[in-house]
């Protein structure tokens, strides 16, 4: 749960303060979102409580298993000190209405970097780590994932303020059907295009392009890191999981010695713990690596911003050629001269010119189709520099989020290291007092 | 016997040695030898051997033999590549000619003289030597820390043998110790190692022999430290594989992290803000990489050896608690040719009392040797141990401080950023 202002506990200690674990540290950046007080977060604290198994009928009448998240909200005024709090609203949603609310999200606000969900399926795992939808670690890091999604979009100054992202906390009956209403699903076809188009830009803009290029290195670079973190991962269990035999084999030893015998025995019994340790300091390495995966897809969400302003600039290109081209052929019409080869032009010139009338027409026509193309043009370049300016003070406030956020990860990744050191020494120097009582 | 002139053919001496002289240091008075008083119960046997830092307890028939073997150089012949190392005494012993001696020896002169004291003291634990081949492929069977390895263990071996009450009286090893011949060239190579395998093979036949009748009325102490000398193999056994598992898997850990280092410096690369602390946590994953290879080594030089000679150690406790079977098995059988053949009486008579005393001897002997042998392997194993505990320690604290560091520099930054 988080708390309206507990703000700055980074602050507390500078050097001191190495006991909090990381996922205090994580909460710190959720605190992060809080202050920064979107209205709806002023009005509001959201949680995803719980998570349910439910079976039902599906679309085609078959018997499913899926799991439902208990989204719960306090109204702020329910929070004071003394008296009981109210009673939390509460609803439950399926992880495949928060897809629905994501893709409305990116098709209504395509100059926004929307914040990605937690995977749907387990990826980067060490051979430990259950890949089964259904297992119980996995939903609840998918939990946590659920209500990490809901505070970033409620703590972002545009999407917060949606309706439908309202309607999807407050009324559990009848949002889909508002979603739909809305047609956002007749723009899917379009961001689709603009994802999958190998479009060739004739004067693409720098930044965008610098933009998609980090974003791809990004992208490779921490997949590159999160493969490794998994078989890192992976040796270091099996280290530990061995000194877990010296326990037994300490334990079995000690019986037939008479001095050694105690020495052995008790120092087995700190190999078994050194073995059993490696459990949790992996678990909370998960954590970790959660904020790590928050931010490869992030790297998606960032392509297809850049991908949508291409496919604008784009079009913006193509109307101002077919205009450029049209002003041509009037020149010509008017002109006489023949500079653009036209199938018209040529049976004309062969076959003798056309008649007044005929001329007139065409050029009327053309004139009619110029201010046409004029207008589309206009409209496109407002649309493309209306587009720009909300993309990149967008992408400003996503760089400046991105810095702090993973700042405060490798902190936190510092902060388990010294836990876990901590750990070691203890358990070392006890097993090195039961050895020297040998 | 003055070892200090030996004459040029001393094949012969060296294989006539006899056997009475070196078994009448331990079943007679042993004034021949030292200077000290006999040490005839575990527990003055115990104060000769305490750790070195007790000097008040010293007495005379403490250590006054102190041997290192130094400075391996390669031989090459046409025959074959050998390893010599030099092996340096000194000794306030009045039955050494000279307060110090240095020679040169090769392997299979420790085989020698290892063979040499078992064959003399069958029922007294003599300390492995390290094995004459490697295991796992190495590929180069002389490399420099095979050699080192091989060095230190022979030192061991050498060490132990001078600390031993009743071994390190012997006359073989004296010779060993001071003789300026080489024990053994190439020429009485084969002599040398057929002799030993008719012998190994005599003592074959022999525990065969006898092995058919078995020993009919093991006394109940051996029957216990048999049972000890089996389960202690088990258990020596299974530490020793768990202690190499455990270095096989840090090694591949250690491959991993060295992965996680050159990743997070590549990703320094894409950013400006973040760049600085990506390159701290890429350097701190360098630096534990590093403590991790030190640990590694640590481990393969100190409790792997440790445990490796407590492996052969165990195989060397079988022998002898075999060969007291034989002498107590032989002992048995002409026992039993006594009791039916009346009229041979006397001659056999002697024969079975000499066999008696022998076997008594043996005994004694053996529980003697194995007391003292525990509480060496109990201080030997402790120290690799505790050693091996300290080193974990001691990394867990220094990978400790790297993260604290890289911690105190981002959240120093953190708060000036914040002003």
């Amino acid at each position: 749960m988080i708390m309206a202002d507990s703000g700055s506990s980074e602050e507390a200690a500078v050097i001191g303060n190495t006991d909090i674990t990381s996922a205090e540290s994580e909460n710190n950046i959720i605190n992060t979102m809080v202050e920064r007080g979107t209205s709806l977060l002023k009005k509001m604290e959201i949680s995803v409580a719980e998570a349910e198994k439910r079976t039902g009928k599906n679309t085609v009448n078959m018997q499913e298993t899926y799991t439902v998240y208990l989204i719960e909200i306090r109204q702020a005024e329910s929070v004071t000190e003394g008296g009981t709090p109210a009673a939390p609203d509460t609803l439950w949603r399926r992880y495949s209405e928060f897809e629905l609310l994501r893709t409305y999200l990116l098709i209504t606000y395509p100059y926004i970097i929307i914040p990605p969900l937690p995977e749907k399926r387990a990826e980067f795992v060490w051979h430990k780590l259950s890949a089964d939808n259904l297992d119980p670690d996995f939903v609840e890091r998918r939990r946590v994932g659920l209500e990490n999604f809901l505070l970033r979009v409620a703590s972002h100054p545009v999407l917060s303020n949606d309706k439908i992202f309202f309607h999807f906390l407050t009324e559990e009956k009848g949002w889909r059907e508002a979603v739909l209403d809305t047609g956002f699903q007749d723009k899917v076809d379009s961001r689709l295009k603009s994802l999958s188009a190998m479009l060739r830009v004739k004067t693409p803009d720098r930044r965008f392009t610098a933009l998609k290029q980090y974003s791809d290195e990004l992208n490779a670079v921490v997949s590159q890191l999160l493969r490794v973190r998994a078989r890192v991962a992976d040796r270091l269990y099996g280290v530990y999981k061995v000194h877990g035999n010296y326990g037994r084999v300490f334990s079995e030893w000690s019986a037939i010695e008479k001095e050694m015998g105690d020495g052995l025995q008790s120092a087995g019994h700190h190999m078994d713990t050194y073995a059993a340790s490696i459990d949790d300091i992996l678990e909370e390495e998960e954590h970790y690596a959660d904020q790590l995966k928050e931010y490869l897809f992030y790297t998606d969400a960032v392509r297809s911003v850049c991908k949508k302003h291409e496919l604008m600039q784009y079009e913006l290109e193509m109307a101002s050629q077919d205009l450029a081209y049209k002003k041509q052929q009037k020149e010509e019409l008017v002109n006489g001269t023949v500079r653009i080869f036209s199938l018209k032009g040529m049976t004309s010139k062969l076959f003798g010119s056309e008649s007044q009338e005929q001329r007139e027409s065409r050029l009327s026509a053309l004139e009619q189709s110029i201010e046409e193309g004029m207008e589309a043009v206009m409209e496109k370049n407002t649309e493309c520099r209306d587009f720009v300016r909300a993309a990149w003070e967008d992408i400003e406030r996503f760089k400046e989020q991105k810095d702090k956020d993973l700042r405060e990860a490798l902190i936190s990744y510092a902060i388990m290291q010294i836990s876990m050191c901590k750990k070691g020494i203890q358990v070392w120097s006890n097993a090195k007092e039961c050895f020297n009582k040998m | 016997m003055s070892g200090h002139t030996v004459s040029a053919d001393i094949s012969g001496h060296m294989l006539d040695l006899d056997e009475d002289e070196d078994l009448e240091v331990f079943s007679k008075n042993t004034s021949l030898t030292d200077e000290g008083p006999v040490p005839n119960s575990p527990s003055s046997m115990v104060n000769q051997y305490r750790l070195e830092d007790d000097e008040d307890q010293q007495d005379t028939s403490a250590k006054d033999l102190f041997i290192s073997v130094e400075d391996p150089e390669s031989h090459i012949t046409a025959i074959e590549t050998y390893i010599m190392y030099r092996v340096v005494t000194k000794t306030t012993r009045s039955d050494f000619d000279s307060s110090e001696f240095e020679v040169r020896r090769r392997y299979q002169d420790f085989l020698w003289l290892r063979s040499k004291l078992e064959e003399i003291h069958p029922t007294l634990i003599v300390h492995p030597l390290p094995e004459k081949f490697v295991m796992k492929g190495m590929v180069e069977r002389f490399n420099d820390d095979f050699i080192e390895t091989r060095r230190k263990a022979l030192q061991r071996f050498l060490s132990r043998i001078s600390e031993h009450p009743v071994l390190s009286h012997s006359q073989h090893f004296k010779v060993f110790l001071t003789a300026q011949l080489q024990l053994l060239d190439e020429t009485f190579l084969f002599s040398m190692s057929y002799f030993q395998a008719c012998s190994r093979m005599g003592e074959t036949m022999r525990a065969m022999a006898n092995s058919v009748r078995g020993v009919k009325n093991r006394p109940e102490e051996f029957d216990v430290l048999q049972d000890y000398v089996e389960n202690f193999s088990n258990k020596i056994s299974s530490v020793d594989k768990v202690t190499q598992r455990i270095i096989k898997e840090q090694r591949e850990y250690l491959d991993e992290l060295r992965q996680y280092s050159s990743t997070y410096s590549q990703w320094a690369e894409s950013e400006e803000n973040l760049c600085e602390p990506l390159k701290g946590v890429a350097s701190c994953a360098e630096r534990c990489c590093n403590e991790t290879e030190e640990q590694i080594q640590h481990l393969s030089e100190v409790l792997v050896p440790a445990l490796h000679e407590y492996v052969l150690c165990a195989e060397t406790l079988k022998a002898v608690m075999r060969r007291r079977d034989n002498i107590q098995a032989e002992f048995e059988v002409k026992s039993d040719t006594l009791a039916s053949r009346k009229s041979d009486l006397d001659a056999l008579q002697d024969e079975v009392d000499e066999l008696a005393d022998r076997m008594e001897k043996s005994n004694s002997a053996l529980q003697l040797d194995c007391s003292r042998w525990r509480n060496t392997m109990r201080a030997d194993l402790k120290a690799a141990f505790v050693s091996s505990a300290e080193k974990n320690v001691e990394y867990y604290e220094k990978c400790l401080a790297v993260w604290e560091s890289f911690l105190v520099s981002q959240r120093g930054e953190s708060i000036s950023q914040r002003d």
